[in-house]
């Protein structure tokens, strides 16, 4: 019984085994990180308000984002090494960890009563980019399913996914309430 | 090369007995793997618990051959969850990001967009014809968990069938690695 692939399988499903059991404790030990993001939105200006032909409406604005995700980090956040083809922007070319943050307006409709909607996102490269400022445009297009957003109160969300070296996804977010679009538009 | 002779030799020898334990063993595993799937498919809600992903449309955080844990609950879909949807008509589910939501309350409409982290615009174009929004219906879970490269045995097996038959071949004559399945 001692043949060549009878041990080759017995080391392989050992390994395996092994394998899997530390990848479970480098997802359970994400557990003990215990986070403190903080984040700031202004909305600088609306640029533009436009009604689409079939009667959507449309705002282009521009936002400062102040944010300091750097305690979102552990030991298990995926890496990866930069390649320009994804066109991320990359700081350098070693295995960096990274995740995923996104500003997303929300409001209520009398048709919904919830509206997301994503204007801007970035991949976060790198510890020392966590902590970061930019002044933005809504890198995609704040549409409504209809025309309700004159004068329209909202919440802008800074939502971030952690993505892990193996194990479970962690995301959570900030709310930013009491943003206004205005009624009258110059533009 | 002493090995393949002695695999000849045993091969030679074998008895009736041992063929149809060997039989048996390998319908354990197939259960026991069976087993397991529906097990998952229990707990997780969603009819295929565990997908491996076939495209770079998620990268950096997803690659081609990982392999993700769906979840599927009874919660609303939010922006910011990443979701596998099917698309009529295309045999094989997409895993992208939720950018866009709108639900409304009276009649439980919900329209959801979604997008690739590393495409640069967003699904509408991966709709069905003339489909300007996901439906709920459509999506078979959230993506919970997440194990690289895993997923490679798969794509190797759904490319190259034959290493599908040698792997088998391997289980049947040593019985033992159900974690290979």
């Amino acid at each position: 019984m001692h043949s060549f692939g009878y041990r080759a399988n017995a080391v392989l499903t050992f390994a395996l085994t092994i394998l899997a059991l530390m990848c479970a404790i480098a997802s359970f030990s994400d557990n003990f990180n215990f986070p403190s993001p903080s984040a700031e939105i202004q909305i600088v200006g609306f640029n533009g308000f436009k009604k689409k032909p079939h009667g959507n409406d449309e705002v282009s604005l521009t936002m400062n984002i102040t944010a300091d995700l750097q305690s979102l980090f552990t030991w298990n956040t995926k890496q990866f090494i930069c390649s320009d083809k994804l066109g991320f922007g990359c700081p350098m070319t070693i295995w960096n960890p990274f995740f995923f943050v996104f500003v997303a307006a929300e409001y209520e409709t009398p048709q919904n009563s919830l509206n997301q909607v994503s204007l801007w996102d970035a991949i976060i490269l790198a510890k020392e980019h966590a902590k970061f400022w930019i002044q933005t445009k809504n890198k995609y297009r704040f549409v409504d399913q209809g025309s309700n957003l004159r004068g329209k109160d909202f919440n802008l969300t800074l939502h971030w996914h952690v993505m892990p070296k193996t194990g479970k996804m962690f995301a959570d977010k900030l709310v930013m309430s009491g943003f206004r679009i205005p009624e009258e538009h110059s533009v | 090369m002493g090995w393949i002779a002695e695999h000849v030799e045993s091969i030679k020898s074998m008895k009736i007995r041992d063929t149809l334990s060997q039989l048996i063993t390998l319908g354990m595993i197939v259960s026991t793997a069976l087993i397991i799937w529906k097990a998952l498919m229990c707990l997780t809600g969603s009819e295929s618990p565990v997908v491996v992903v076939l495209s770079g449309s998620m990268e950096p955080g997803f690659k081609r051959g990982d392999i993700l844990f769906l979840h599927m609950s009874e919660a609303p879909f939010r922006a910011g969850e990443i979701v596998v949807y099917n698309v009529e008509g295309k045999p094989i589910p997409i895993v992208h990001r939720v950018i866009e939501v709108h639900e409304q309350e009276n009649s439980g409409k919900v329209d959801i967009l979604t997008k690739g982290d590393a495409n640069p615009v967003d699904d509408r174009s991966l709709y069905a014809y003339g489909q300007n929004w996901l439906k709920p219906q459509q999506i078979m879970g959230r993506a919970v968990g997440f194990v690289p490269y895993a997923g490679w045995v798969t794509i190797i097996m759904t490319e190259k069938p034959i290493i599908k038959y040698m792997l088998v071949g391997a289980l049947d004559s040593a019985g033992e690695t159900y974690l290979l399945f």
